[in-house]
């Protein structure tokens, strides 16, 4: 019990100070699990990162969940996960609340105009770091461009052509080692 | 009904999510289409919330969608529905794989994955950018070239080696406040 409160106490205290995401959480993480509860060892966290990062859903929780098993089965990663989504829905839910309020202030409407200008900015270097991490050949290439043109002008199911592309991957690959 | 539509869209979206938070950001997009629990600009606003808040983005932006849904009963629900593929899945590899990713067969179909979530990413920033940048006035479309130029400035900021490292934060700040001096 006092393991499964652990938990859930240790990945609540990463959700509310985390703030981005991804990368942004492997200090925290190391100084959280690593040097202060000794669940793993400096080498495992690196690699139960990168477990986060191939299985579907948002990597920082992947992580939390893995460690959570590691830890205490089932029930644990049940209480890690839950650790680490709590302050999201706690501050998130204050937010929209309150935000509720003001939405129709013309500065607020002026203000939300301008974040927004300032969120695709945002996004437009996410895509193009995405891309450059993303995309290493011809067929990386030819992928982009597809998976581009058929979610934005056909009616393909996004899910299909990510498992569509992960299809492609192992194919190209298994005929690589062929060769 | 809501609280099902919710759970297994949101279901969906952590199963076929892989990437990173920003990769749910295509599917957000696509229920726009689907169900009207947000516009598209409101998706925007929620996307600008989930980066200058704490928790992961990923989590933040359906905790943000559920609530707009279904309030808070309907964003624990989205942020649950979101997190329980994944559970299942690691407790899986978790038990029965080792060096998961090291496996050649799970690297090989990331190699396929990554352009592709790239790909999806460039998809909903094009919708993004047409609710932020196409304004109907009086009937009739228009771009903002206004907005479109602070865009391309802030873009163009942003690739400038010290400033890359500055929080979401201080560009949603920045943001903010050129809206309310060029009241766009």
């Amino acid at each position: 019990m006092k393991k499964l409160r652990e938990l859930y106490s240790c990945f609540f205290g990463i959700g509310v100070i985390l703030f981005g995401g991804g990368l942004a959480m492997l200090p925290l993480l190391r100084r959280e699990v690593v040097e202060k509860h000794h669940w793993v060892t400096e080498e495992e966290v690196l690699d139960i990162y990168a477990i986060g990062q191939c299985t579907p859903g948002i990597i920082a929780v992947n992580t939390a969940t893995y460690i959570g098993h590691k830890e205490a089965g089932i029930v644990g990663s049940i209480c890690a996960t839950f650790g680490m989504i709590s302050p999201s829905i706690l501050i998130i839910c204050l937010v929209a609340s309150v935000l509720q309020n003001f939405i129709d202030l013309p500065v607020v409407q002026h203000a939300l105009a301008g974040i927004r200008v300032a969120v695709c900015a945002m996004m437009l270097e996410t895509v193009i770091s995405t891309m450059r991490k993303g995309i290493v050949d011809k067929l990386g290439i030819l992928l982009f461009l597809v998976s581009f043109v058929l979610a934005c002008f056909t009616p393909v199911p996004l899910a299909l052509i990510i498992v569509l592309a992960a299809g492609i991957g192992v194919i190209a690959k298994k005929r690589e080692e062929r060769k | 009904m809501v609280y099902l539509q919710l759970f297994i869209e949101f279901f969906k979206i952590g199963l076929f999510s892989v990437g990173g938070g920003m990769a749910t950001l295509p599917f957000l997009v696509d229920l726009t289409t689907k169900y009207d629990w947000y516009t598209k600009a409101e998706l925007s606003n929620m996307v600008a919330i989930s980066q200058s808040t704490p928790g992961p983005i990923g989590v933040n932006m359906a905790t943000y969608a559920g609530y707009n849904a279904a309030g808070i009963s309907g964003a624990i629900l989205a942020t649950v529905a979101l997190t329980v593929p994944a559970l299942v899945i690691i407790v899986i590899i978790a038990k029965f794989m080792e060096n998961f990713s090291e496996n050649t067969v799970v690297k090989s179909a990331f190699y396929g994955i990554r352009p592709t979530v790239a790909a999806l990413i460039g998809y909903a920033v094009w919708e993004l950018l047409q609710i932020t940048f196409l304004l109907t006035k009086n009937g009739k479309m228009q771009l903002d070239y206004l907005g479109i130029l602070l865009c391309l400035v802030m873009f163009a900021l942003m690739m400038v080696k010290p400033l890359k490292k500055l929080h979401p934060l201080c560009w949603i700040v920045a943001g903010a406040a050129l809206g309310i001096v060029f009241q766009l």
